[in-house]
């Protein structure tokens, strides 16, 4: 089915903001931060340019290093600086770092604890380039790594929120990096990213939507959405994967007739599998529905399309919770219910 | 598990030994190869050979070239040796007990249920700086440590062990490529070059390894690595800062000074029967004499 352009040229920015946005809070927050704390380092991996780090590069050039094509090495290089007392950030496509350089994450950081930050940019479906550059599984991988900190921020607030958190956080982060223009859904005077932590951003018993990432802005919008028709919607955004609050997932799907949980991720792996994994170990059974991506290697697109061909759009995700069948176009079985209402 | 309170907390100002005789290091080399043959005993088998190999190198690294204080690992102005092939282990720990980081009487404990020397090297233990299991680590972190030092406007050096095979892994490589574009002439690089890996003799030709570094970008020394001579004068043409990271080629024998090991050639990992220790000791003692 052709629809459209692909939007070649986009690179991984959030498409279509309509509302208020801010450019490379990555980048603009790091500057600011590396101002304040002399030991903080940044490196990529020739993303400079996509990856919002520029700011800090033009800001700190004595402490931006450009180590080349190469993730193996850019996380190793950011472990040895972080072993002489920095704090580094480094930063390069997710599909690369978590795919390529694993070993270097797992053993050469997280197993020491090396004060190292990894900002993964183009997570899930934010580009049209395909398999190649969509890290569709980087929180499946993530997640299993000992002693790693998992964060997938949903907006610019919160991304800036996490970049100046992370630097108090003993030890290997891995944080999803949206770039470009990024959305403000969050107000930057209410909103308190705090590490571990998930949040309600809207109350509502009948559904109630759990979601990791950007696709919190469109689960507000949908609960917004469904408020119209009747239908009281509530939304959990857990931005911190890991350590997961599975307090707050139990307390949560407890005040809600069903779950739909969406995520801008394989829908197996990530956070439907924790979702899924937090309430059976706690014994909580609610119908859960799996709004993410489909488990296979993705068709090029701009991001409307792929969107769409995950049930991930706006539609899709309203007919889910609006109980009208999942916004699955392309594969059967996308709905699981993991045990009738108790 | 054995702890030591150190005394030597005042030694910051510990600089490369250049004045110890190649006599001395001779000495020192014996006892580390003591050191590996008492861990290794009993043990039936084991990466003795490699350390047995590297014995002399790093005699000459902890005894002439590395600034450290054993009283205190973590001195941030320490030059920092990066054992990259965590197999190596026996040797490291011989290295950091003779020169009284670890206690004598923990080295008993090598290779035990839940001993701090296990059978690779971990970082949480008090002198080892990478976790080195996994090949294809120190180079890249060994950069990344020079970066930082030079960063702080330290002194110190880095001084990188890689072993032939491990320049198998395309990490290595990576890290040499960017050692040289940083302009990191307070790394240096020993690459020990024993002729096994683990399914026996170098699987891939891997020669001229030299000229493989000095094409990218680093001053290069070739030795006999079991020759100490050969080794503090690879060390001192290679003290200048000019700008490139330095590397010495090490010719090494696995299993070197005990003539039996020595023999069971490309043997990545020994076997050794617990009736033959008593007999390999006293070949130690002979090869030396």
């Amino acid at each position: 089915m052709l629809d459209g352009r692909q939007r070649a040229g986009t690179m991984g920015e959030v498409l279509d903001v309509k509302g208020p946005f801010v450019v490379a809070p990555f980048g603009e927050t790091l500057a600011e931060l590396a101002a304040e704390r002399p030991e903080i380092v940044g490196l990529t991996a020739d993303m400079g340019r996509y990856s919002d780090i520029l700011p800090f590069a033009r800001a700190f050039p004595d402490r931006y290093f450009n180590v080349g094509m190469a993730e193996q090495d850019l996380i190793s290089i950011a472990a040895g600086l972080a072993s002489t007392g920095k704090i580094a950030y480094c930063t390069t496509y997710a599909a690369f770092v978590t795919r390529r350089a694993l070993d270097f994450i797992t053993i050469g950081c997280a197993h020491g604890r090396a004060n190292v930050k990894i900002i993964a940019g183009m997570p899930g479906l934010v580009n049209p380039y395909g398999a190649t550059h969509q890290a569709t599984d980087d929180l499946s991988i993530t997640r299993l790594i000992p002693d790693l900190t998992v964060i997938d921020p949903c907006d610019a607030t919160e991304l800036s929120q996490v970049i100046r958190a992370i630097a108090d956080v003993e030890g290997t982060v891995y944080v999803r990096n949206l770039r470009g223009k990024v959305p403000v859904t969050l107000d930057p005077d209410v909103h308190r990213f705090e590490l571990g932590r998930a949040k309600v951003l809207a109350a509502g018993s009948d559904v109630g939507i759990v979601s990791c990432g950007f696709p919190t802005a469109r689960a507000l919008d949908v609960a917004a959405r469904a408020a119209a028709d009747g239908i009281a919607c509530g939304v959990l955004h857990v931005a911190t994967v890991k350590p997961f609050d599975r307090e707050a997932v139990c307390e949560f799907a407890a005040g809600v007739e069903r779950l739909v949980v969406l995520e801008n991720h394989q829908r197996s792996g990530g956070l439907a599998t924790l979702v899924v994994e937090a309430l059976y170990d706690a014994g909580v059974q609610v119908p859960l529905e799996r709004l993410g991506i489909h488990e296979r290697f993705n068709e090029c697109g701009s991001q409307d399309f792929i969107e769409r061909q995950h049930g991930l759009d706006l539609a899709g995700v309203l007919r889910a919770v609006m109980g009208e069948g999942g916004g699955d176009t392309v594969a059967a079985g996308s709905k699981t219910d993991i045990g009738g209402k108790g | 598990m054995a702890t030591r309170e150190h005394t030597s907390a005042t030694a910051h100002d510990r600089g490369p030994a250049t004045d110890i005789t190649v006599e001395a290091l001779r000495g020192r080399a014996l006892e580390l190869r003591r050191l590996m043959m008492r861990m290794a005993a009993g043990k039936g088998e084991g990466y003795i050979a490699q350390g047995l190999g590297i014995a002399d190198a790093l005699a000459v690294v902890y005894f002439r070239e590395l600034r450290h204080d054993p009283g205190n690992p973590a001195w941030p102005d320490r030059d920092r040796f990066v054992l990259s092939t965590g197999h190596y282990s026996i040797a490291l720990y011989a290295a950091l007990t003779l020169s009284e980081v670890l206690s004598a009487e923990e080295l008993d404990s090598f290779g035990l249920n839940g001993s701090r020397l296990p059978l690779s090297t971990f970082e949480e233990l008090e002198g080892v700086e990478v976790t080195g299991g996994s090949l294809g680590h120190g180079a890249g972190q060994a950069v990344g440590m020079a970066l930082g030092l030079r960063l702080d406007g330290r002194d110190a050096r880095v001084i990188l062990e890689v072993s032939d095979g491990e320049l198998q892994e395309g990490s290595t490589w990576e890290a040499a490529m960017a050692a040289s574009s940083f302009r990191l002439d307070n790394l240096i690089a020993l690459v020990d070059c024993n002729g096994i890996q683990a399914d026996g003799p170098m699987v891939l030709d891997l020669e001229p390894v030299a000229d493989k570094w000095r094409s990218f970008g680093w001053d290069v020394e070739e030795v006999d690595g079991n020759d100490l001579t050969a080794i503090v004068t690879a060390f001192d043409r290679l003290r200048s800062r000019d700008g490139r990271p330095k590397a010495i080629v090490l010719r090494t024998s696995p299993g070197k000074g005990v003539p039996t090991i020595e023999a069971r050639e490309r043997a990545h990992f020994v076997r050794v029967g617990d009736d033959e220790w008593d007999a390999l000791k006293a070949e130690l003692e002979e090869t030396h004499a």
